[in-house]
């Protein structure tokens, strides 16, 4: 269990439906360890701010985080958490380990735009 | 300058010291703003499980760190996490500290607790890899290397503990060291060097990283013979301490060789009404609770120092 204050997504089925209902999606999948913690954080911190995105963790544990794991753009990926962003249900962008504010900013307003009130 | 952007007390760093500060000072009545560069809790949050914190039998850092927060907040003290900070004026009476975004805020007095973070190796290939076959944490990514050789560097007590956690996962762990001894207690060397799986490089670095989508390969140089050779392994794990997150105070106040700000007894810093605590300073011990400690002390002595300071304002200007 992530005790962390984003939305949670629980299984493969409500992956699916989170990324076909919305068009910018971000998803952080990993567990409550060192490296994924401060992704969490940026991404709650950010949530106020990017309204065109929907934030969400996975717990990576779960068996139904398959659909993240063993995505190809995840294949080589060898440190937590996995960080992956969806355009209309479409994997664009994956990233692995610790990932800073800016680093995460940038993959936002390059794939999502930046937010109006920036 | 909007009234709203004016504090009593401006705290940079939510780390534990930074938290204690917020909470003493809110406490004291002072308007306090903590500005945090990632996450508050700091390096505490880092911590799978504390079990020598006075008052707590076991709690993991998360959960006490965000009870820190907590706690200054119902204070009244406000904190702004994920910000940067690209400017900093703390020469006159009144202090200021400008963000990245440009938004300035001022304040009487300013604490620094900035913490530290993890030393890099700072060699050719290793951002590329980082997550890629380069790790920074054992607990998090030991289990994508189980059935792997891989590689330790370092040799302190957490280079040669998370060695030793690793080999649960790794079938041969080599540890690369630079010097011919460990910095590590006797019972962390004794521990690894009775570990079958573990392998010592010593006098020896890693100088470059290679791979394609993940690291392959690295080189080791010899420090004794100057021999560099190509050492094929898919992870490397370094631990090799950690560096005070003091470079943006560009030598505005004074720091030691090590990049360590330099306090007086009340953690006062060379500079009048700046005062510094926590990981970030020159001291021998750094424990969430000596931290915990610094802060408080920082905290009373920034209370003193600026309600003496309102004091004197308000006299100047009632007899201009």
């Amino acid at each position: 269990m992530l005790y962390t204050n984003l939305k949670h997504i629980e299984s493969a089925a409500e992956h699916q439906k989170v990324i076909n209902e919305n068009e910018n999606v971000m998803v952080c999948c990993g567990r409550m360890g060192p490296m994924c913690i401060p992704v969490y954080g940026i991404m709650e911190e950010l949530e106020d701010k990017y309204k065109n995105v929907k934030f969400y963790d996975m717990e990576f544990d779960h068996p139904d985080a398959h659909v993240i794991r063993r995505a190809p753009e995840c294949s080589g990926f060898m440190g937590l958490p996995f960080t992956v962003y969806y355009k209309n249900g479409k994997l664009i962008k994956a990233t692995s380990s610790i990932q800073s504010m800016d680093q995460i900013t940038s993959v936002l307003n390059k794939e999502f735009g930046v937010p109006v009130n920036a | 300058m909007s009234p709203e952007n004016k504090y009593d007390v401006i705290v940079i760093g939510a780390g534990p010291a930074g938290l204690s500060a917020g909470i003493y000072l809110s406490r004291a009545r002072l308007k306090t703003l903590i500005l945090n560069e990632g996450v508050a809790g700091g390096q505490m949050i880092l911590t799978h499980e504390i079990a020598n914190y006075p008052g707590v039998e076991k709690i993991s850092g998360y959960q006490l760190a965000n009870i820190m927060r907590k706690q200054a907040k119902d204070f009244g003290c406000e904190i702004r996490n994920n910000i940067t900070v690209s400017g900093i004026d703390l020469d006159s009476e009144e202090k200021k500290v400008t963000l990245s975004d440009g938004t300035t805020y001022t304040s009487y007095a300013v604490i620094l607790t900035p913490g530290g973070r993890p030393r890099t190796l700072n060699v050719s290939g290793e951002s590329d890899f980082k997550g890629r076959g380069i790790s920074y944490c054992a607990t998090c990514d030991g289990d994508f290397f189980t059935g792997k050789e891989i590689v330790v560097v370092g040799g302190g007590n957490s280079a040669l503990e998370e060695a030793v956690s690793l080999t649960r996962y790794a079938t041969k762990v080599n540890i690369v060291h630079q010097f011919n001894h460990f910095q590590a207690f006797s019972h962390a060397i004794e521990e690894a060097r009775s570990n079958q799986k573990i392998n010592f490089i010593m006098q020896s670095i890693v100088s470059s990283f290679y791979g394609n989508e993940k690291l392959e390969s690295i080189d080791i140089s010899d420090l004794k013979t100057g021999e560099k050779y190509k050492f094929n392994t898919d992870g490397v794990f370094i631990f090799i301490g950690y560096v005070p997150n003091t470079s943006f105070l560009d030598d505005r106040v004074k720091l030691n060789q090590y990049g360590e700000i330099i306090v007086s007894n009340d953690m006062e810093t060379s500079i009048k009404g700046v005062y510094a605590a926590g990981d970030s300073i020159e001291k021998k011990f750094r424990q969430i609770s000596t931290a915990v400690g610094d802060g408080t002390i920082a905290a009373l002595a920034a209370t003193d120092y600026t309600y003496q300071l309102k004091s004197k304002l308000k006299h100047e200007l009632i007899h201009k």
